[in-house]
């Protein structure tokens, strides 16, 4: 189902959350809602579940206007921050939740429920508790919960933000086999850049209760449309209103046309990547990144004057 | 893979003469502790003095002087029709003020911690006077607005329904002493349960109704119990004010308690000891249940 959210705002008494935020998803997308905190990603998501009703503006779920519809009537699933389980029930039990409270059969929801555990890859742990879980199979929990009800929209607040980071690079690759197996409409809110290129397709970013840009994850890195996305999106060096990307800035083995001298300060050695650290002539900081294998033919080290070509830098208006 | 390794042997060096420092600090920690202890055998036999001075000594003392004589004298004592009376009407009124209470506590707690209606401070305090205002007080009150004088005392004559000197009258009074425990108990579970997996029930399909028994109460229960019990054994023994309301008739408005004073100020020591000994095995059966109860919500949590 599309999400069609339109001019909705938000306060908190003085403090604004939305402000007259829009935003078109197409059925069956995966959209990443990204941005620092405080910046709203999590109170439109949960405006779109009908957990907060919008001030003003409109949000609609496959053509039909919801805004004044209660969460329990909208099929969405929603997977929380902390996964908010059913303490007092067994895995089984919370997954079978949403079809027990709409009284179907006992069989189909064996089966359903069976058949949920199975594609969260919890089989084995159905009578547990959810205080015996881990948190990753807590995610997948409540990932199959949500899924239960088929639903038309499932929205993920921060859904790895809990995680360390080998699980959460795990369940990142698998919500998005997921996504391509099952096809529904999901929004997922993340202020992790990384996390946001990665899975979604379309990216949303948000900054201060508005929407500062919405693209794919190679539109929003090669056409950012403002400084914010420039340097919220990908690494950046900043040269008064210039911008550019630490890629982008060459290191020659010998000055040519429209090189620059440049001192390196520093060289970190991160696997593939190697960052290096420049002082320009007139004694501004950038650092560039090369590959392991330039760095080394350049026979680089600490203290050595080299040649650079910096990009044209990227300006925009004020 | 050889690149990670290498890495962890390289921090090894830095690693080990740290660790040193946080030793040196865990052997003071185990010398001062060991320098406490006389201290702190100390403050346990003052507590443990304290409480069988207090509590246990009066206890045994009871079941002692009742069974002095052997079983012929207390089974006499509790064959007694007034006795029998009694006790069947202390359960009466356990039996509805209890419940009463707990559903009054649970919505009360609901109304304070889930919805946004203005003056909740001060419904906060409401709810505690009753832990402030003697029992007694509590019991001239009621008389003042139920009794045939009061407030709507000549309605109530009008209806034929008799609240003062008669079992409604003690029913009332013993859940207004009664009232704060299981709004105590689960006002900060309910917040501290927060209202996350509600928001999930909601999300899932779930009606109001339908959150509150499969998640909301469930989640409360051990809160609910904690404080059905302390309802409980606070009306089992009230005195104070189902004694100004009840008018205090053998046989017919008087309680447990109020049995084993009238048996005590009438020199039926056997009859005031033994009618005690069943109030405080009451008091006893509903801790008993209770702790029953929490073990095996701790072997659940634990397994």
């Amino acid at each position: 189902m599309a999400i069609e959210v339109m001019n909705v705002s938000k306060r908190f008494g003085t403090f604004t959350a939305l402000d007259d935020v829009s935003i078109r998803v197409t059925d069956g997308a995966l959209t990443a809602l990204l941005g620092p905190s405080g910046s709203g990603k999590s109170t439109l998501l949960r405006i779109i579940a009908g957990l907060e009703i919008p001030d003003a503006g409109v949000v609609e779920i496959g053509e039909e206007n919801v805004t004044g519809m209660p969460a329990r009537s909208r099929g969405v699933g929603f997977v929380f921050q902390h996964y908010a389980p059913f303490k007092h029930m067994t895995v089984a039990r919370n997954v079978a939740f949403g079809l027990a409270v709409r009284r179907r059969p006992r069989r189909e929801i064996d089966a359903r429920v069976h058949e949920l555990l199975a594609l969260v890859r919890l089989e084995g742990l159905a009578e547990r508790f959810p205080s015996q879980l881990s948190g990753g199979q807590l995610q997948r929990m409540a990932l199959a919960r949500a899924l239960a009800v088929q639903p038309q929209v499932l929205l993920l607040d921060e859904p790895f933000g809990a995680l360390d980071a080998q699980v959460r690079g795990e369940l990142r690759e698998w919500l998005r086999r997921l996504h391509d197996e099952i096809h529904v409409t999901t929004i997922f809110v993340t202020h992790d850049q990384e996390e946001a290129m990665e899975v979604a397709e379309q990216i949303v970013v948000m900054n201060e209760g508005r929407i500062e840009q919405a693209g794919t994850p190679s539109e929003l890195y090669e056409h950012p449309g403002n400084e914010f996305v420039m340097s919220f999106i990908g690494p950046v060096n900043r040269l008064g209103d210039a911008f550019m990307r630490p890629h982008d800035i060459q290191i020659l083995p010998e000055a040519g046309a429209g090189t620059t001298e440049a001192l390196v300060r520093r060289i970190v050695h991160l696997g593939f990547e190697v960052r290096v650290a420049l002082i320009l002539p007139d004694g501004r900081d950038v650092w560039a990144q090369v590959p392991r294998d330039q760095a080394h033919e350049l026979e680089l080290s600490e203290g050595q004057i080299v040649a650079v070509r910096l990009p044209a830098p990227r300006l925009f208006a004020a | 893979m050889s690149s990670s390794g290498a890495g962890a042997i390289s921090l090894t060096p830095s690693g080990v003469p740290r660790s040193d420092p946080p030793r040196q600090a865990l052997a003071n920690a185990g010398a001062t502790a060991g320098g406490a202890r006389p201290g702190r055998i100390g403050v346990r036999a003052v507590a443990l003095g304290y409480l069988a001075l207090l509590l246990l000594a009066p206890l045994v003392m009871i079941f002692y002087r009742t069974f002095e004589h052997g079983l012929g004298p207390v089974w006499s004592a509790l064959s007694a029709s007034n006795f029998q009376h009694a006790f069947w009407l202390s359960l009466e009124v356990v039996a509805i003020a209890v419940p009463l209470n707990t559903i009054f506590g649970i919505g009360v707690a609901l109304l304070l911690e889930r919805s946004r209606i203005r003056g909740k401070g001060l419904i906060g305090m409401l709810i505690d006077l009753p832990f402030a205002i003697s029992p007694v007080v509590v019991g001239l009150a009621l008389v003042l607005v139920y009794g045939k004088t009061g407030w709507f005392g000549s309605a109530l004559q009008g209806g034929a329904l008799q609240v003062i000197f008669s079992v409604p009258g003690i029913v009332i009074a013993t859940a207004v002493v009664s009232l704060p425990f299981v709004a105590r108990e689960t006002i900060p579970v309910l917040r501290e349960l927060g209202t996350d997996a509600e928001q999930a029930a909601a999300t899932l399909g779930a009606s109001g109704w339908q959150t509150f028994w499969k998640v909301t109460l469930p989640g409360l229960r051990w809160a609910v119990v904690y404080g059905v019990v302390l309802t409980t054994a606070r009306a089992l023994g009230e005195f104070g004010a189902v004694s100004v309301v009840s008018g205090r008739i053998a046989g017919q408005t008087q309680t447990l308690p109020l049995y084993v004073e009238d048996r005590f100020e009438n020199f039926d020591i056997t009859g005031a000891y033994a009618a005690a000994v069943v109030l405080a095995l009451l008091a006893l059966g509903t801790l008993g249940a209770m702790s029953l109860l929490a073990r095996r919500r701790h072997e659940r949590v634990e397994s």
